[in-house]
């Protein structure tokens, strides 16, 4: 009872909620770029919003279905197909056994999230399915799916009734969860007051490049060069997610999942928790402009995000309640 | 009690405790029994607690938080610390685990070993008697999973990171950066100055504690032969 990988994408993992508990032994937490998106997909399958899915990147891989599954796509749109037809995201779809799932075309940002419902049959490595590339653990044997591998499901899903739809009639609304406005929100860094006055209004009014060596560790930017009034050794220490530090040539590098637990470059700013996956959605090569907000914006937007999350796992519950049968709701 | 560290926040999910920015022993003491009274009270909010030199981050479930508890991130988060600090005089946690790891000095492992013995005019000996006469205090683990970050090297031994980082060092592998003294626990791209390997596994992502190196903790590093290297080694 397995999903198979017919086709091998560029870099398929298994990611969840994150591995919290071990940065103290320089293990990073790791888990799904986009939070929304994972929450989104595994609200519309009925599961909870961190269990263990499928991060795509495009191009992504080809997978049949042993046994039927009930699924949900969010993120980015690759351009999904089901034996050839398009279908779309954000929505459940019930998968036939032996259908096949592919993705033709990148239409709009990075990483496209596939939820299974009942999740992935894995052994979670410190408490987490995330995978950890860089120890070989966690996910699906350590790391990225390729051709010929067996993704185990849980239990396969009977709906209620034979005749159901393939594309069920609800949508989840999602733009609303994303930041809408064309600039990624930043709080000032550590080194904000170290930075010269054209190099502060430099970050807030410049455009930054997203360069081709950006990953799943970190986005690194190019744009013209900050500089700060005194070079200042500092003492390596514990980051964070969103961490935005400066490098000695002047550029400037967004700390992401897989971030490095510690580090001794100054940091000029901090990407708000409610803007990073809007963040996540950004593709090598495209532009992005920050601007300044309060703290007290900042978390308010991550309080209205969670919020509508939570507004959605519910909501799809009551909608999946009326389709599968009593014992498979828990 | 007056604290003497000052909490800055790190963005909106993260803060960090800093002391007297300076490497020490005293100061990283206070880091360990913060760390450690933070760590012996859970929390559903705390996620992550990252001890370093003279600092200790705090990393935060921002969007947990201020869904249950009703006010800023920040401020709650900082009370909290403030709380669980005051009466860190009365927790006890472990005692620091004395370590003795074996280093096998051969230059065919440590690979900088000659030069850096050439450049102060000494034997290799030297060098050896040098690095593991010190008992080094694990200031923090980072940049690899169960790297250890240790100090202080005596000060013949300083020596700046290479010009060129290798593109891979074996794992095991032993290395000086300015004050500092490390171990590569998986093989990795590498800028320290390698003067040995151990042959002892310093990650072992089987073991439910797969670091052999916490901070806080005491080494000492133990010189050993070619011959016993391999032997220690073919027993794990």
């Amino acid at each position: 009872m397995s999903i198979v990988v017919l086709q091998q994408g560029i870099m398929d993992t298994i990611q969840d909620k994150g591995r919290y508990g071990f940065q103290h032994l320089g293990i990073n937490p790791g888990g799904a770029m986009d939070r929304i998106a994972m929450a989104v997909a595994n609200a519309l399958t009925g599961n909870p919003a961190g269990e263990a899915l499928l991060e795509l990147h495009f191009p992504a891989g080809k997978y049949l279905f042993e046994v039927p599954a009930l699924i949900a796509l969010s993120g980015a749109d690759f351009g999904a197909t089901i034996d050839g037809l398009a279908v779309p995201l954000h929505k459940p779809l019930y998968v036939r056994a032996g259908a096949t799932l592919a993705f033709e075309k990148l239409r709009a940002g990075a990483r496209c999230y596939l939820a299974v419902r009942h999740g992935f049959s894995l052994t979670p490595w410190l408490g987490s399915c995330s995978t950890h590339l860089k120890v070989a653990q966690g996910g699906f044997k350590g790391r990225a799916l390729r051709k010929g591998d067996k993704l185990p499901l849980h239990k396969s899903t009977q709906l209620i009734s034979d005749r159901h739809p393939e594309i069920f009639p609800w949508t989840a609304a999602t733009d609303h969860l994303y930041n809408k406005q064309d600039t990624i929100r930043i709080l000032p860094g550590a080194c904000w007051d170290m930075l010269d006055a054209p190099s502060q209004q430099q970050l807030i009014t410049g455009s930054f490049r997203i360069g081709q060596h950006s990953d799943r560790m970190g986005f690194r930017l190019s744009g013209a060069p900050l500089h700060t009034h005194k070079k200042e050794e500092q003492l390596s220490a514990g980051i964070c997610k969103g961490a935005i530090q400066l490098l000695p040539d002047g550029q400037l590098i967004i700390l992401m999942a897989d971030h490095q637990t510690t580090g001794g470059y100054p940091v000029a700013a901090h990407i708000i928790t409610a803007d990073m996956p809007a963040l996540a959605q950004y593709q090598p090569g495209q532009s992005l402009q920050f601007s300044i907000i309060s703290r007290e914006a900042a978390e308010e937007a991550l309080w209205q995000q969670e919020k509508a999350i939570r507004y959605l796992w519910h909501a799809s519950q009551l909608h999946l309640e009326k389709w599968l049968l009593p014992y498979e709701l828990y | 009690m007056n604290p003497d560290y000052v909490i800055h926040p790190l963005g909106d999910s993260a803060v960090i405790l800093k002391w007297e920015q300076r490497i020490n022993t005293a100061i990283h003491q206070e880091v360990m029994k913060t760390f450690h009274s933070l760590r012996s009270r859970s929390s559903p909010y705390i996620l992550d607690l990252i001890p370093a030199y003279a600092s200790l981050t705090i990393v935060y479930d921002a969007a947990q938080l201020r869904c249950s508890e009703r006010i800023p991130g920040l401020q709650w988060i900082t009370a909290y610390i403030r709380e669980t600090t005051k009466t860190q005089e009365a927790i006890t946690f472990p005692a620091p685990r004395e370590l003795r790891i074996p280093v096998c000095y051969d230059p065919s492992l440590g690979l900088d070993i000659t030069e850096m013995a050439a450049s102060r005019n000494v034997a290799i000996a030297d060098i050896i008697t040098w690095h593991s006469q010190t008992i080094y205090t694990v200031y923090l683990t980072g940049f690899l999973p169960g790297f250890p970050y240790m100090g202080e090297v005596c000060a013949a031994l300083e020596t700046p990171r290479r010009q060129q980082p290798r593109l891979q060092v074996p794992a095991g592998s032993v290395g000086i950066a300015g004050v500092q003294t490390g171990i590569y626990p998986l093989a990795s791209p590498g800028g320290w100055n390698i003067i040995g390997q151990t042959p002892l596994r310093m990650f072992d992502p089987a073991n439910a504690d797969p670091c052999y190196c916490r901070p806080g903790d005491r080494v000492q590093f133990i010189p050993v032969t070619l011959e016993v290297f391999r032997q220690i080694q073919q027993e794990q």
